[in-house]
């Protein structure tokens, strides 16, 4: 099917129904009181079981976060956040499930109107018995889901499969049981508790997440795939999640996260942490449409994460797309830490903004290793009274030498009343290093948007379209699956923006 | 299949076309000659529904319906295609892509089933190798990078997958050898037959040689101030606009 149907199609599910994916599900929460202190941190523990390290390392981070304050450095405006008036802890109240057949029919259901490719369901109504192989075959080949509803992951997929080659891929929460060495060397070893006020934040209070280690020379068999999900109303979610690829081992890593609908804003504060050691290969893409917000940003999330990777060994790659279309404000940097000679950092972007949305995006390469190598490619689209910002960092260290960036950064506006700001910091303190930062501006024109509605086309069409080619550099590095629906998402994110 | 009575636009301020009356059968080729700053161009914006230009009065009927009521999607839509003097770049936009989602809309609009991209791509590559087209022109993106001699043969290849049942040619002929100049005319000739009809806008005569005309208009200051046979386009070649325009002021 043609981008421009698809664009019509969500188009008119979306005027019909409004947010699409605003319903709410009705399932018992067992939720915290309201308010953060140093019981609240304990609670959250013991609730989840801890050994003892660990709620030291979560103490360590609220004293961390106590004595930090809310950065204020970003091209983004809103009303202060009143921490201690959220809910820290919501979780179905049944116990997690042993198998799937335990898994509420509510939340399965859910993840069928999301159009979740959750094999199980296939599973569950088939046959007993009837092996995950069978199912890989029908429908979307080869993906396993980790789905996190608000805090608790529910059902892992394909975990049989995965285990056959030694791949761990988990709840974070059940690694800390399961795989205690893992977790406690690598957590919070790329972003210290004390990294910044929403890390600290998270570190703190992260309820759950996943976690995935690849071995030794093990290529993941699969796309791993989570999808994030912020249900209860007023409960920060905070997201923790850590992959690790051993020597020679590489995975591809998909997240994608849809919102429902609500009246107060809400915060979400994730980390993830990804290692990658020598010749080790890790792709992390994200597709981001939380609620947004309505016209006037009402509503919608405030997305405030800290993602890094360290790049520890010779030749590893880590490579992030992202495509963000969501959320009524957007604080993110992807970051690639390039220690391990010859190392390589990639960040991919499509950052849309409409009606009031704010996104400040960007990446952070830190050339550490000789012969490191990075590239950025950014894509800002600004249409309503919206501001898109790129804010970049590329320090080259003394002892990179041979290190090499090509920045590219280019926005798109569509109407005159938004904003796009290009922010690039570069350091280099190594002569031998190469950067280069290219940007560019340009608007849709109206004679663009004339010569393809007198072909046919409707403006809404039109726009698709161009925004479709003009983001088409980053959307090739999305595995297929990702591509159609970051394309349907680009559409719907600047329905009304013209005309 | 056109009847345009008594049309007036203007663009800003400026009065362009001061009251344009015409009517193209279906079946026959009008062409419209004009000195530079005659309207011609604007004629065909206007058409095409460009909201750049205000229309302040008249009427156009376009098989019986009314043109000026519609968007510029609903008449292409409808059957109407406009040739662009300037086509526009699309960057990025791949032109089968672009071709076949236009395509599809207008057969949605239709009533007609939506072509998949196989389908697609059978009639694409047939008519851009009648128009002798190389088969990447379809794999690069819209007009980009196209010389302007590619830039016009595109055009003429989306008249020929849109099949409209009017074409205004907008100066299609301006920047063209005279082989290219022959491959366009075949393209429009091909399309002739009794449900199709084209007004074709040209400085020149020399694009008439090959796509001969049923009826010539001439166009000055906004005005039609002569209609006549192909003869009369062989008239101007020799006699230049000034005759012609000073003989009706």
């Amino acid at each position: 099917m043609p981008a421009a149907t698809e664009t019509i199609d969500t188009v008119q599910s979306l005027t019909q129904s409004g947010y699409k994916w605003g319903f709410e599900t009705d399932i018992e929460m067992d939720i915290a009181p309201k308010g953060l202190t140093a019981d609240t941190v304990r609670m959250i523990s013991a609730k989840k079981e801890e050994p003892e390290w660990l709620l030291e390392w979560r103490l360590a981070a609220f004293a961390a976060w106590e004595a930090m304050t809310e950065p204020n450095w970003a091209k983004v405006g809103y009303p202060k956040i009143d921490y201690q008036d959220i809910h820290y802890y919501a979780a179905p109240k049944r116990p997690a499930p042993k198998s799937l057949d335990e898994v509420d029919p509510e939340l399965l259901a859910m993840y069928e109107k999301l159009g979740i490719p959750l094999k199980e369901r296939a599973a569950l109504a088939g046959v007993e018995g009837a092996g995950m192989e069978g199912v890989i075959g029908s429908g979307n080949p080869d993906i396993a889901i980790d789905a996190v509803f608000d805090s608790v992951s529910v059902a892992t997929t394909f975990r049989d499969t995965l285990a056959k080659s030694g791949v761990i891929f988990c709840p974070i929460s059940e690694a800390v049981r399961e795989h205690p060495e893992l977790v406690r060397k690598h957590l919070g070893s790329v972003v210290p508790v004390s990294d910044n006020y929403f890390a600290a934040l998270n570190s703190a209070v992260f309820t759950d997440g996943s976690f995935v280690y690849i071995p030794k020379g093990v290529r993941c068999p699969m796309e791993l795939s989570t999808y994030f999900r912020i249900n209860a109303k007023n409960t920060g979610q905070f997201e923790r999640t850590l992959i690790i690829a051993d020597d020679g081992a590489q995975v591809s890593y998909l997240e994608g996260c849809t919102a429902p609908m609500r009246d107060e804003n809400q915060l979400h504060a994730a980390v993830v942490e990804l290692v990658a050691f020598d010749d080790a290969q890790i792709k992390y893409s994200t597709v981001q449409n939380w609620y947004p917000g309505d016209a006037n940003g009402r509503g919608g999330i405030y997305n405030f994460v800290t993602k890094r990777a360290a790049c520890r060994g010779a030749r590893s790659k880590v490579s992030w797309t992202q495509v963000e279309t969501g959320s009524a404000i957007t604080w993110k940097y992807p970051s690639c830490v390039l220690q391990g000679e010859g190392s390589v950092g990639e960040f991919y972007s499509v950052a849309v903004t409409n009606n009031r949305q704010q996104a400040d995006t960007g990446t952070k390469m830190i050339h550490i290793g000789k012969n490191t190598r990075s590239t950025i490619v950014s894509k800002g689209i600004s249409a309503g009274r919206s501001d898109n910002t790129y804010r970049g960092l590329v320090r080259i260290l003394p002892k990179a030498s041979g290190a090499r960036n090509h920045t590219q950064c280019d926005s798109l506006l569509i109407g005159d009343q938004c904003g796009a700001h290009t922010v690039p910091y570069i350091e280099s303190r190594n002569p031998t290093a190469k950067v280069e930062h290219e940007a560019t501006t340009s608007k849709i024109a109206d004679d663009q948007l004339f010569y393809c509605r007198s072909r046919g086309l409707s403006e809404e069409d039109a726009v698709g379209l161009i925004v479709n080619g003009f983001c088409k550099e980053v959307l090739k590095e999305l595995p297929m699956e990702f591509a159609v629906e970051a394309q349907k998402l680009l559409a719907v994110s600047l329905e009304g923006s013209v005309g | 299949m056109l009847s345009v009575n008594n049309l007036q636009a203007r663009i800003d301020d400026k009065e362009i076309l001061r009251g344009i009356s015409l009517d193209v059968p279906a079946g026959q080729v009008h062409a419209i000659m004009g000195p530079n700053g005659s309207g011609k161009s604007t004629l065909g914006y206007v058409l095409a529904g460009h909201e750049g230009y205000e229309v302040t009065g008249g009427s156009v009927s376009f098989g019986g319906a009314d043109l000026l009521a519609m968007e510029p999607e609903e008449r292409a839509a409808a059957g109407l295609f406009l040739a662009f003097q300037a086509p526009l770049e699309l960057p990025g936009v791949n032109n089968a892509n672009f071709l076949r989602t236009a395509l599809n809309a207008v057969r949605r609009a239709r009533g007609e089933a939506e072509l998949d991209a196989v389908g697609f791509l059978r009639l694409a590559r047939a008519e851009s190798k009648r128009l002798h087209m190389p088969d990447d022109m379809l794999k690069r993106n819209v007009n980009v990078g196209f010389s302007g001699g590619e830039k016009k043969r595109n055009e003429v290849l989306q008249m020929a997958i849109l099949r409209p049942k009017l074409a205004v040619l907008d100066e299609t002929d301006s920047g063209l050898d005279i082989d290219a100049l022959r491959i366009v005319a075949d393209g429009v000739n091909a399309l002739r037959s009794p449900e199709f009809s084209a007004l074709v806008i040209t400085h020149h005569q020399r694009l008439l040689d090959h796509l001969v005309p049923d009826r010539v208009h001439v166009l000055s200051q906004g005005r039609i101030v002569r209609s006549g046979g192909p003869e009369l386009a062989r008239e101007l070649e020799a006699n230049g606009y000034a005759g012609v325009v000073a003989d009706a002021a």
